[in-house]
């Protein structure tokens, strides 16, 4: 199924979890320590997160550790980096009216 | 142009906003009527290459302005705005959509609040955009349609009418 990277990171126990896996990676078990919320709980983000190729697992003989997949999260700022320029421009073009509006005053 | 005035781009992601601050270099009267007079409009909103064309105009509570931003190919993108509530020069609260050239609004596409504050900054002014939207995934649609305009867009063309306007 898609699942909506937006969506993903807008809940703030998945933000939390990337925050915590940003610095080293970790199991559901580790992760869960550092929540009020049951182990099933953080898996079920765990696999949200997973789906949205914002984590990825690796098994380190019997345990999974979850890692940030950065190259992901690198994608969501770029994203909303070029909307941010779109605005940019945008509002340089008014200071450029304004601008001109202003010496014709003078 | 390179400039030193504030710009502030948020995303709340669990309000579903976006906040969007920029100072001008002008009196608030001079900025209050760039965003609400469409002969002035015209000369800014859309990014360049586009340009804007203003079909109709009505600046009142319940108006609205139906404009398009117009590609170098001359495809029409186009916008029906509707202005809910007015208080000149402090601030204007519209709904934002996505239309057609006959003003026919598309439902399928987000539908967004937007609340626009201009507020002094010396001699400055400061105008902040809070734009609201019904949920996480219209935020993401405007937001993507959005960049596909900007990839369009290249600063060399943007250059090129600094140069001419100097």
């Amino acid at each position: 199924m898609r699942r909506d990277v937006f969506q993903a990171i807008a809940d703030p126990t998945r933000r939390a979890i990337i925050a915590l896996i940003a610095l080293q990676a970790l199991t559901p078990n580790a992760l869960a320590e550092h929540f009020d919320i049951s182990r099933q709980a953080v898996s079920k983000h765990l696999k949200i997160l997973t789906e949205c190729d914002l984590v990825k697992q690796e098994s380190r003989g019997r345990e999974i550790y979850y890692q940030l997949e950065m190259k992901k999260m690198k994608e969501v700022d770029q994203w909303l980096e070029q909307f941010r320029r779109l605005w940019e421009k945008r509002f340089e073009q008014l200071d450029e009216l304004l601008l001109t509006m202003n010496k014709r005053k003078k | 142009m390179k400039t030193n005035l504030q710009f502030d781009f948020l995303v709340d992601k669990d309000k579903n906003t976006l906040t969007i601050r920029r100072e001008f270099m002008a009196y608030r009267q001079l900025v209050w009527d760039c965003y609400t007079k469409s002969e002035l409009l015209n000369q800014w909103f859309a990014p360049k290459p586009f340009t804007t064309r203003t079909k109709s105009m009505d600046f009142r509570e319940g108006g609205h302005w139906h404009y398009a931003m117009i590609d170098p190919q001359g495809t029409a993108y186009w916008g029906y705005t509707s202005y809910v509530r007015i208080k000149p020069i402090d601030y204007y609260a519209t709904w934002d959509m996505f239309s057609n050239e006959a003003g026919e609004v598309n439902h399928e596409l987000p539908r967004g609040e937007w609340i626009v504050r201009f507020m002094d900054k010396g001699s400055h002014t400061l105008v902040e955009s809070v734009i609201t939207y019904p949920s996480l995934h219209d935020l993401e649609t405007v937001i993507n349609m959005g960049m596909e305009q900007g990839m369009k867009t290249t600063l060399e063309k943007l250059d090129e009418l600094l140069q001419t306007l100097k």
